[in-house]
């Protein structure tokens, strides 16, 4: 049942990403709800379900979007994964754990798009890329980052309520 | 009587109604002060009463007009629309909404809200009245994807109206498009219009797209380059156009294999 709360989550912040935050353009870089969304679901202590929600993520973010279905599962799952990683090595600052992997991560997703659809034969200057496109997604996702964190952080707790030690 | 009717006792008379017009209005004016002080608790309570009745009709109203304002503007774009499918009546045209754009920002696609059940299939242009946008990459029931021509992967074949030459035009991933592989002995100038050409079947033609806006030409280079301006703006898409009696051309088959 508490996978169930997945469903909404995922669908509305795939939908924001589609309608609003696909809109509003720093340069040429967008904002991406999602990456943060699953970045700050998977340093919740508690969650034991990141990989299926970076899984469904990134299945419904390749229906909607023209990349390859291997980028957003690839990248997402990728996220979930830095995120673990961080999750252990710095759980006593989970503000500074949410932006490294917000920064990595968004990296990440961008050099994966960048070369994938390199190689699918799209022409993209790796200059204009990184100048007008990862970096202000960067600074997107970060603006991002400290709302999506706290709404996850919330939402963790309701869903995996923690037993009172009397 | 006589003298009164006469008119000799008019001053007489002036002074006193003078006299009882100013201390009537005396009286009624303290009168009304004192009404005033004693009701006006109650006319203070009804009266934020009713300023809060008319501040919220003042916000209920003013909703409406935003709404309506809203309406004007769709509606607008929804009579330019259909001027221009007046205009061109050779082809058929269904309207749809853009709901979306495409999650990632390296693809320029906006999704539109009609699918397959309204007839539309992969690879039919999409246009609004001022020009070409682009056209359908994805179609699912109820909605389709949309390449638009500023997509890095997107290139259209076009023709330049006033140097009647053709060329290919090429998007980008900054939104930018470019016109290439036009031939060095061709004067190409800024504000040359540049239309579909119909080569290759993937877009009727005629289409407007744009105008160039600067040109750059090497001696050494083997082809021009121009910049264009589009005449869309790709940024406040809201209704849009599907040609449907449009059927794309494959020629896939028909070019050499590399």
């Amino acid at each position: 049942m508490r996978n169930l709360v997945a469903v909404p989550v995922i669908l509305l912040s795939v939908i924001l990403q589609s309608a609003v935050i696909s809109r509003v353009y720093l340069l040429s870089g967008i904002g991406d709800l999602p990456l943060v969304m699953l970045a700050a679901w998977s340093l919740q202590e508690e969650v034991d379900s990141a990989w299926h929600w970076a899984t469904a993520t990134g299945l419904l973010v390749g229906f909607i979007s023209g990349l390859p279905l291997v980028v957003p599962i690839t990248g997402y799952l990728a996220i979930v994964l830095l995120a673990r990683i961080f999750q252990r090595r710095v759980w006593q600052a989970p503000l500074l754990a949410m932006f490294s992997i917000t920064f990595l991560g968004t990296i990440l997703v961008s050099v994966l798009s960048l070369g994938v659809l390199r190689f699918v034969g799209v022409p993209l200057p790796i200059s204009d890329v990184l100048g007008l496109l990862t970096l202000p997604s960067v600074l997107l996702n970060m603006l991002l980052a400290i709302p999506v964190y706290a709404v996850m952080r919330d939402l963790a707790r309701w869903v995996y309520p923690t037993p009172e030690v009397e | 009587m006589a003298l009164a009717l006469g008119g000799y006792f008019s001053s007489a008379s002036n002074v006193f109604t003078g006299s009882l017009v100013n201390v009537q209005a005396w009286f009624s004016a303290r009168f009304v002060a004192l009404q005033d002080f004693f009701t006006s608790p109650r006319d203070l309570a009804s009266l934020r009463q009713r300023n809060a009745e008319l501040e919220g009709e003042i916000a209920e109203l003013q909703a409406q007009v935003i709404q309506l304002q809203q309406e004007v503007g769709e509606t607008e774009i929804l009579a330019a629309l259909v001027d221009f499918s007046r205009a061109r009546s050779e082809n058929s045209y269904k309207a749809a909404a853009v709901i979306g754009r495409d999650p990632s920002p390296f693809l320029h696609y906006v999704i539109i809200n009609v699918g397959s059940n309204d007839g539309i299939l992969r690879g039919m242009p999409v246009v609004t009245n001022q020009g070409l946008i682009g056209r359908v990459d994805a179609v699912i029931a109820d909605a389709a994807r949309v390449e638009l021509i500023t997509d890095p992967a997107s290139s259209v074949n076009v023709r330049l109206q006033n140097a009647e030459t053709e060329a290919s035009l090429v998007g980008s991933v900054t939104g930018d498009v470019t016109l290439e592989l036009i031939p060095q002995d061709i004067n190409v100038q800024p504000g040359d219009l540049v239309l579909t050409s119909g080569l290759g079947g993937g877009y009727p033609p005629d289409l407007i797209i744009g105008q160039v806006v600067n040109v750059r030409s090497r001696d050494f280079d083997l082809f021009q380059q121009a910049t264009v301006q589009p005449v869309v703006d790709f940024n406040r898409l809201e209704i849009v156009l599907v040609i449907v009696n449009f059927k794309p051309v494959d020629i896939a088959p028909l070019l050499p294999a590399p």
